[in-house]
């Protein structure tokens, strides 16, 4: 199921998240959480609605503080002032209204972190160029941002986050508002982008059927715990109802992965088989 | 020629020092207004832009009462009112237009207060029309130093913010991610709003501020698709509005018998409310079917134009 590229061993993992933990308003959402991504790595951070997966990017970003546990970026403690992290955030709309190009906005992600006006560049213009080349986003990029179809403004966000050369690429449901084929399109551009350029691609899913053919490697998340490894040892009955606290079922179908809870299996009255990833 | 000028232009206009004290001081407040106008209408903050309009007349009738400039109020009280919503939330999206309004409701009461001490208490006249209505041809010639340092000011603050403010409104998290401080871009960005519509309540009054500050931004943002562009038109348009109202305003003293100049604040605002609706008449966007991402032919030649 995994990629068959072979991906070179590298020296220290690009993140490495080690029993993290996370309580938000008295509510435990991530339970001793860890798991690791190698440089060019495609991740799938899989789970149901409020299974943790947004805390948790939040917390690779340093956007919130884990309770327990610690997150290092290429063998570092995670800081401000690291190496930079490339982020994608889920539901971006952008305003119609806002005065910006496409390549304007892609030009932000270089430099929109710092002080004074910006001062247009030979070279600014050319690593602009070279990101809306290397997200197919040439056609649309004098177009005005706000006007873009999802699938599009998803390309160029994708540029912005990449147009600071970051080892770590994440992304919050990426997938959420696009249709099958634009799903599709950006989930291959993402393989792509993280094998030529071995960037770690790390996004969260509720779905895990479009990552299954690029995917390296898909850590499952469920109510609040993690299980990692290759698509083909996490994603089966045992590990799955052992994250989950009651019986799932894995169904394979014509190579699409089913979820099924076992009626009336769920410990959790809450959750029931519409809410266990992977299930649509 | 010298007929047709007289005509537009009524005799003493170009040699009346509050004349051209009200044309230097317009001029500045338009530019600030406009700066700040831009970042008002793309971060959605139309409502807390007319906010500080309502906190500074409740500063500028504040400041008579107590002898003071009323330039003084209108800033002073601004300044201690972004920091009032700041505190109260207006960061959170959700929270923002609460906290605005909470503010602006004391604020338009304090203004009832004040007005009426200034009125009856300290009996100075025209207050309410000074502080609502604003007062450019009294004052300027007094005030210009002072307003033009803060213009300077303001849209320094802007420049020095410019690129975190604007990836800030594009997306708050990314901001963040990127290491930017958010929150005290958010509030540098608020001060400064609050000094520009000081500085425009003090030209065309607390009450029509706002539309100093909203129209020339909002009709400029029809025009362009680049931000540098969007901010050049729209300094443009608030400095023509402003002179135009001058000029008309100087000139309906002599329209009719009557010899009763109309109010300046009224005709800046007429022409600034006439540019916006043109805009929208001449630059109707073509509506673009769904996921077909061509500029338009319209946003083409205006681009081109711009440039």
């Amino acid at each position: 199921m995994a990629r068959q590229v072979p991906v070179h061993a590298p020296a220290t993992d690009v993140i490495d998240v080690a029993g993290v933990s996370v309580s938000l308003s008295g509510r435990q959402v991530l339970d001793d959480v860890s798991f690791a991504v190698g440089a060019g790595e495609f991740t799938g951070l899989i789970g149901p609605n409020g299974a943790g997966k947004t805390t948790l990017l939040r917390v690779i970003l340093g956007l919130q503080r884990p309770a327990a546990g610690t997150v290092a970026l290429a063998g570092q403690p995670r800081s401000r002032r690291g190496p930079p992290v490339g982020y994608v955030p889920q539901k971006i709309l952008l305003d119609p209204d806002l005065p910006m190009r496409a390549r304007d906005l892609v030009a932000l992600g270089a430099d929109g972190h710092r002080f004074g006006i910006p001062v247009p560049s030979r070279a600014r213009r050319e690593a602009v160029a070279e990101m809306l080349h290397a997200v197919g986003a040439e056609r649309f990029a004098d177009a005005r941002a706000g006007l873009l179809s999802g699938g599009e403004q998803q390309r160029i966000l994708i540029a912005q986050a990449l147009i600071s050369r970051p080892k770590l690429l994440l992304l919050d449901e990426p997938l959420a508002n696009l249709d099958i084929r634009s799903g599709q399109e950006i989930v291959t551009l993402l393989a792509r982008i993280a094998r030529e350029q071995q960037v770690a691609v790390l996004l969260t899913a509720h779905e895990i059927n479009p990552l299954l053919p690029v995917m390296d490697r898909v850590v499952y998340l469920a109510a609040g715990r993690a299980a990692s490894g290759p698509a083909s040892e996490v994603i089966t009955g045992e590990v799955l109802s052992r994250l989950y606290g009651y019986h799932v079922d894995v169904l394979n179908v014509h190579g699409r992965v089913l979820v099924v809870a076992a009626p009336g299996g769920a410990a959790d009255p809450t959750l029931t088989a519409s809410d266990v990833a992977g299930a649509g | 020629m010298h007929q047709l000028l007289t005509w537009v232009v009524e005799p003493g206009f170009f040699t009346s020092e509050p004349v051209r004290a009200a044309v230097v001081t317009g001029s500045a407040v338009a530019v600030v207004s406009a700066v700040a106008g831009i970042f008002t209408v793309i971060r959605g903050q139309s409502f807390a832009g007319h906010a500080f309009g309502d906190i500074a007349a409740a500063g500028g009738s504040g400041a008579l009462l107590l002898g003071l400039s009323p330039l003084t109020g209108f800033i002073g009280l601004g300044i201690i009112g972004a920091g009032a919503m700041d505190l109260i939330g207006v960061q959170r999206v959700r929270g923002r237009d609460l906290a605005t309004g909470i503010v602006l409701g004391a604020a338009i009461g304090l203004t009832a207060l004040f007005l009426y001490l200034d009125t009856t208490a300290s009996a100075t006249t025209g207050a309410a029309q000074q502080v609502l209505f604003g007062s450019i041809f009294t004052t300027a010639t007094t005030t210009l130093p002072v307003v033009v340092t803060c213009s300077v000011l303001v849209a320094a603050v802007i420049a020095v913010i410019w690129r975190p403010l604007l990836l800030a409104t594009v997306s708050p998290d990314i901001a963040a991610a990127r290491g930017v401080p958010v929150r005290l871009v958010g509030m540098a960005y608020m001060l400064a709003l609050a000094t520009a519509v000081g500085l425009s309540s003090l030209t065309i009054g607390a009450i029509l501020s706002t539309a100093l500050l909203i129209g020339p931004a909002a009709t400029a943002l029809r025009l362009t698709r680049r931000m540098g562009w969007a901010l050049a038109a729209a300094c443009l348009i608030g400095v023509a509005a402003i002179w135009a109202g001058i000029l008309l305003a100087y000139d309906s003293y002599y329209w009719g018998n009557t010899h009763q100049g109309l109010p300046v604040s009224f005709f800046i605002v007429a022409v600034i409310f006439a540019a916006y609706l043109l805009t929208g008449l001449a630059g109707r966007r073509p509506a673009r079917p769904h996921g077909t991402a061509v500029p338009s032919a319209g946003d083409a030649i205006r681009d081109q134009v711009a440039a």
